[in-house]
């Protein structure tokens, strides 16, 4: 009798360690992204494994949105297949992901399988299948709106699977606000405007205010940076003449989430 | 076959045929009172007041009969529809399985018969002498080379050649297939068309028609019947897993896999549902074939519905191809090919094949058809070799990253007619633009037969925001005229893409 018990406590403290080990660990493996400053608040970069949210703030946004989600998934997996789960609607409000465009940014048209599901259930479960399968580099899951399937039991979900297979997940949450959830990052992207310069004068590389609302093991921060399709790395920004963004003060994610809300009902 | 009336008073069934209402079917009641098919409704009614009249409704018929082919399938896989009224069914092979021929017919004619349907059916060993018996006596199992004198006896009509041809005959005064037999075969030629003879000669087992079975045979079939129906999800799940443990070893015989895989669940009340699941590549493990399943099985928006029970299951194979034995453990990316194609029939089994989808580029300039997609399960290998326009170096993108289906059309203020816009209302919002570039001009492809359109001019421009768009001005100002009325163009803006 007390031996079982003895047994079952052990295994029940065994299981406990194991939770709080994974959990607490920052031992998950990281792919540079290229910032400097960015990666020593990541502390080292991207972690693998793991799911990251990327939220902007309206359908206009969304192409920022989508070449920081495109930068991502590309810092984390140069090679291997790119999966792309979005929802019919989706399409319809913020335009199709396009190929050119893709590759425009240096990302490789012909590793990336498009899922088109027809509704948030369908694309999260074909997301959390393709999280537990190690063949598959990234799967970017793009959702429009606000929706209440994916709530914290779902974010646990595709947590977990990718942790199984140590696949990365990058959801991209157009036109939503930020709510509780498992992910090991959480951004609110936009676009940034090119410096000031003759009107005649060309724009550069896709530039991106990206602001780290959450991060489980490092401090937050607010950088403008460069995509440098050629590179295929983000990178600062630097040109002469830009203005200069003051950086948000470090753990201010409360704040952050009231602003966006603000500009969301404005 | 048809559906037996209950009742007493004579019913017929009629159809317009030459602007006239004529008999299409009538019941044992109707025939006693000496009514024909093809008669009149008129006439008939004048023979036989108190008539009930339906009116024919062939598709119905048609379904009907494509039911009961469906419900044939349990007996053999070949099953050809001989319309209106008849099925065909090649039992090659098959009969020995039913206890022989003589039960076989028994068991077909008794169960259909159980379900209210008049059967008459013949056994021989080519189809056109099976048919031609079928229409004056039943039950009739022709040995091999008894054909001849079989159906000798039977009137002309019974060979189901058109009215002149029967007519003809008849004026010939050749009454019987015997006595058209006995004519020399020119003679017949010459006078009623090759076509007839082939057929006379079919009747008369001197060579075989072919036969159009509704579905093609597949390669392997497994089979599980039960005597008594089974109703739940977990014997359901189990037999099918039994059934691709069976269906894998068959093929590993042959080193096969499957490509297309379809589950046939027949219902005690004669419904037969067919589930297909394809594959991208060959499949020969039993858990990827279960999994399958599960998942189509899990997705389905209607789903399967056992009513009283199935009492049988069948797993076959409807393509399939050999399989290259691979060495797996030494080549990591095979393996990762291999996971991925499995990752891709999985989805595509729960939420449709059309919705996985990889993209292959096409040789154009026009940016909606730029690309294609196509679905990933089939073109896979060819998507992976696709050659993309690689991007200029050190160029900023020049090609939107999320680009609209449709074009939407925007409010433009612009300082020169041919100039960039100044400022733009899209989507209720106003933008002002604070750096263009353009144009970049695209003509349409005149040289496609659906090429006809205006010629569009592109400006990549980006807001006070930052906010980077792609907007373009369909049709040149003063140089082109509208297509459909000739008139000059008024250009019209649109919104088509956004810059990340």
């Amino acid at each position: 009798m007390t031996s079982a018990r003895m047994s079952a406590l052990a295994s029940l403290r065994g299981s406990i360690e194991r939770i709080e080990a994974q959990s607490g660990s920052p031992s998950l493996a990281r792919a540079a992204l290229g910032h400097a400053e960015l990666d020593a608040a990541l502390q080292g970069g991207l972690a693998l494994g793991a799911v990251h949210e990327v939220f902007c703030e309206g359908g206009r946004q969304s192409a920022a949105a989508t070449g920081f989600v495109a930068g991502l998934a590309r810092r984390v997996t140069p090679r291997r297949p790119l999966i792309w789960v979005r929802q019919d609607f989706s399409e319809r409000e913020v335009g199709r992901l396009s190929m050119s465009g893709l590759a425009e940014l240096g990302l490789d048209p012909r590793r990336l399988v498009m899922v088109r599901a027809s509704d948030v259930e369908d694309a999260l479960r074909t997301t959390a299948d393709a999280l537990a399968c190690d063949a598959v580099g990234a799967v970017v899951l793009e959702v429009w709106g606000e929706t209440h399937k994916l709530d914290l039991v779902a974010s646990r979900k595709l947590t977990l699977a990718a942790q199984g297979a140590g696949v990365t997940g990058v959801l991209l949450r157009i036109a939503a606000s930020p709510a509780p959830s498992t992910a090991e990052t959480r951004w609110i992207v936009r676009a940034a405007h090119s410096p000031p310069a003759s009107p005649w004068q060309m724009w550069g590389a896709p530039l991106f205010d990206a602001e780290l609302v959450r991060n489980r093991h490092g401090p937050l921060g607010r950088w403008i940076m460069e995509w440098k399709c050629d590179e295929c790395l983000f990178s600062e920004f630097t040109a002469a003449d830009s203005q200069s963004v003051a950086a948000a003060p470090a753990h201010r994610p409360h704040q952050a989430r009231a602003q966006l809300q603000d500009r969301l009902a404005g | 076959m048809q559906a037996k009336q209950g009742d007493d008073a004579p019913s017929v069934v009629v159809a317009k045929e030459n602007n006239a209402l004529k008999l299409y079917s009538l019941d044992d009641a109707a025939a006693r009172y000496g009514l024909d098919i093809g008669m009149p409704l008129a006439n008939a009614r004048a023979i036989c007041p108190q008539l009930i009249v339906f009116d024919a409704d062939e598709t119905a018929d048609a379904q009907l009969m494509n039911d009961i082919a469906d419900w044939c399938d349990r007996f053999t896989p070949l099953v050809a529809l001989d319309p209106p009224h008849g099925l065909y069914l090649d039992i090659t092979g098959c009969a020995h399985l039913f206890g022989g021929e003589a039960a076989l017919s028994k068991l077909v004619c008794d169960l259909l018969t159980t379900q209210k349907f008049t059967v008459s059916a013949a056994i021989a060993s080519t189809s056109i002498c099976a048919r031609t018996l079928t229409r004056h006596v039943h039950g009739r199992i022709v040995a091999d080379g008894e054909e001849a004198r079989a159906v000798a006896p039977l009137p002309v009509s019974a060979l189901g050649a058109s009215e002149a041809i029967t007519t003809g005959l008849r004026r010939a005064g050749l009454k019987t297939i015997g006595d058209v037999a006995s004519r020399a075969r020119y003679e017949i030629t010459a006078r009623f068309g090759a076509a007839f003879t082939a057929r006379l000669d079919q009747a008369l087992g001197q060579g075989d028609g072919p036969i159009n079975p509704r579905k093609p045979l597949p390669d392997y079939i497994v089979e599980k019947r039960f005597a008594e129906p089974v109703l739940t999800d977990t014997v359901i799940a189990a037999t099918l897993s039994k059934l691709a443990q069976m269906l894998v070893a068959a093929m590993a015989r042959d080193g096969k896999g499957a490509r297309q895989l379809t589950a046939c669940f027949f219902r005690t009340d004669g419904v037969v549902r067919g589930i297909v699941v394809d594959t991208g590549q060959a499949v020969t493990r039993t858990e990827i074939i279960d999994r399958l399943f599960r998942e189509r099985l899990e997705s389905l928006s209607d789903p399967l519905d056992p009513g009283f029970g199935f009492d049988l299951i069948r797993l076959s194979a409807s393509r399939t191809e050999i399989v290259v034995q691979q060495q797996h453990d030494l080549d990591a990316h095979v393996h990762d090919n291999d996971e991925l194609a499995a990752l891709i029939d999985r989805i595509a089994a729960r939420i449709g094949s059309h919705r996985v989808v990889v993209h292959l580029p096409q040789d154009t300039h026009i940016p909606e058809s730029a690309e294609l997609p196509v679905p990933a399960q089939q073109n896979l290998a060819a998507a992976s070799q696709a050659a993309w326009q690689p991007r200029i170096e050190a160029e900023p993108p020049l090609r939107p990253l999320r680009l609209f289906e449709r074009p939407e059309e925007i409010q433009v203020i612009a300082q020169v007619p041919d100039g960039p816009p100044a400022r733009f209302v899209w989507r209720r919002a106003s933008h002002a633009v604070v750096r263009a570039e353009g144009p970049e001009r695209i003509a349409m492809e005149w040289w496609r037969p659906d090429g006809k359109g205006l010629t569009r001019d592109y400006f990549r421009v980006e807001d006070e925001a930052g906010l980077r768009f792609w907007v373009y001005r369909d049709g040149l100002y003063d140089r082109e005229r509208d297509p459909q009325t000739n008139e000059p163009v008024q250009p019209a803006w649109f919104m088509h893409g956004l810059f990340a």
